[in-house]
């Protein structure tokens, strides 16, 4: 049975994008048939952070409006194997996605494959809700930060009350926080809250704490999903988070700051 | 505590600043989630019918809902300024 998966966030450029690419890819590469679907209607990026954009040729849309079927539009990663990617449309038509549309795709979708994961767009606004109606679990994007804390939790309120689940009454959407762009040592000076604070805010179980990284600038340079940068504290940060939805223990990283030689700290080291 | 923390510690900081910031203005928009979109204009509606006849401000009114299985209740607060009362 596949499992849909929302990428969410109320807040616009907390990561949501960064993040649908990394952990799609990464359950790719554990051996699961994974689709990524963008639903940022009018805006889409996914296919630039995946290094597939020359080649859309159809959209969400034009499936759900049977002018192409999904093996057209669907991209089929060149990097990982068992990876789709289903981009947005770029209408300006607000009223392009429905209810009924998303379901006859994600139906479909899920015949072959056993994880969807949906891209949402920022908001609480007919796209994002589109995004999660149908989801089994949410992954809420957050950043150490008022504005971001606030947008979560709102979102978790709307996940808990307009989502197909919480309409049928059946078993709640499961809630993952995933905090990105940390960090630890502006943490340990007290400019930034604390993994901690927010867990304790947001009281949703905690999934991952992605690091701020250069390394994320870098790969969307690339148009290659930072999970596959290996030797990279954002791309293992991602892989650690994707080993945990999998039902694996892995211990937390990154979240304290690289401990600075004697040499550094004598010497410009902050 | 070590003379470091000590001054470490003397400010409050930026961070923790946030923190109750949040957790105030998050438990407040928890409560007010479940309640139905028409609450507000109820409120205003409420309050100018009774400044009809009595002076009241805004936050002299407070209205909410509660669910149970098989009731809804709709609570009423209003406060009436003192010398109402008197006379
Ligand atoms: N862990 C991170 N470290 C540094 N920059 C990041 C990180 N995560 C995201 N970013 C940057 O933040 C910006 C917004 O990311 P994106 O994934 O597009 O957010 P969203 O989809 O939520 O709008 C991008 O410029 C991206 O490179
Ligand atoms: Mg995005």
């Amino acid at each position: 049975m596949a499992e849909i998966i929302v990428v969410t966030s109320g807040k616009g450029g907390v990561g949501k994008t960064t993040t649908s690419a990394a952990i799609g890819t990464g359950l790719a590469l554990k051996g699961h048939k994974t689709v990524i679907i963008d639903f940022d209607v009018g805006l889409r990026n996914l296919d630039l952070i995946m290094g597939c954009e020359r080649r859309v040729v159809y959209d969400f849309v034009n499936v759900i409006n049977g002018e192409a079927n999904l093996n057209q539009a669907l991209i089929k990663d060149k990097r990982v194997d068992k990876l789709n990617i289903l981009p947005a449309s770029q209408t300006r038509d607000k009223d392009a996605l429905t209810l009924e549309g998303v379901q006859k795709v994600l139906d479909e979708l899920k015949k072959t494959h056993d994880f969807i994961v949906c891209d949402s767009p920022a908001g609480i606004e007919k796209g994002a809700h589109m995004a999660m109606y149908f989801a089994d679990r949410a992954l809420v994007v957050t950043n150490p930060e008022v504005s971001s804390v606030r947008d979560s939790d709102r979102i978790l309120g709307i996940l808990q009350s307009k989502t197909l689940r919480a309409e049928k009454g059946e078993e709640p959407v499961t809630e993952h926080l995933l905090l990105t762009r940390y960090s630890p040592d502006r943490v340990e000076r007290g400019e930034m809250l604390g993994v901690k604070d927010v867990e304790e805010i947001l009281s949703i179980p905690l999934l991952g704490v992605i690091p701020e990284s250069k390394a994320v600038l870098s790969a969307s340079n690339q148009g290659q999903p930072v999970i596959l940068d290996t030797e990279t504290d954002a791309g293992q940060a991602y892989d650690d988070a994707v080993r945990r939805l999998l039902g694996e223990d892995v211990e937390h990283r990154f979240l304290n700051s690289a401990k600075k030689g004697l040499f550094s700290r004598m010497f410009g080291g902050r | 505590m070590s003379l470091l923390e000590f001054f470490k510690t003397k400010k409050k900081s930026s961070a923790s600043t946030a923190k109750e910031r949040l957790q105030i203005i998050v438990a407040h928009e928890r409560s007010q989630r479940d309640q139905p979109d028409y609450l507000p204009a109820l409120q205003r509606d409420l309050v100018a019918v009774i400044s009809k006849y009595v002076p009241i401000n805004d936050d002299m009114v407070s209205v909410s809902l509660d669910q149970n299985e098989d009731c809804a209740v709709l609570e009423l607060n209003i406060t009436l300024p003192e010398a109402e009362i008197a006379s």
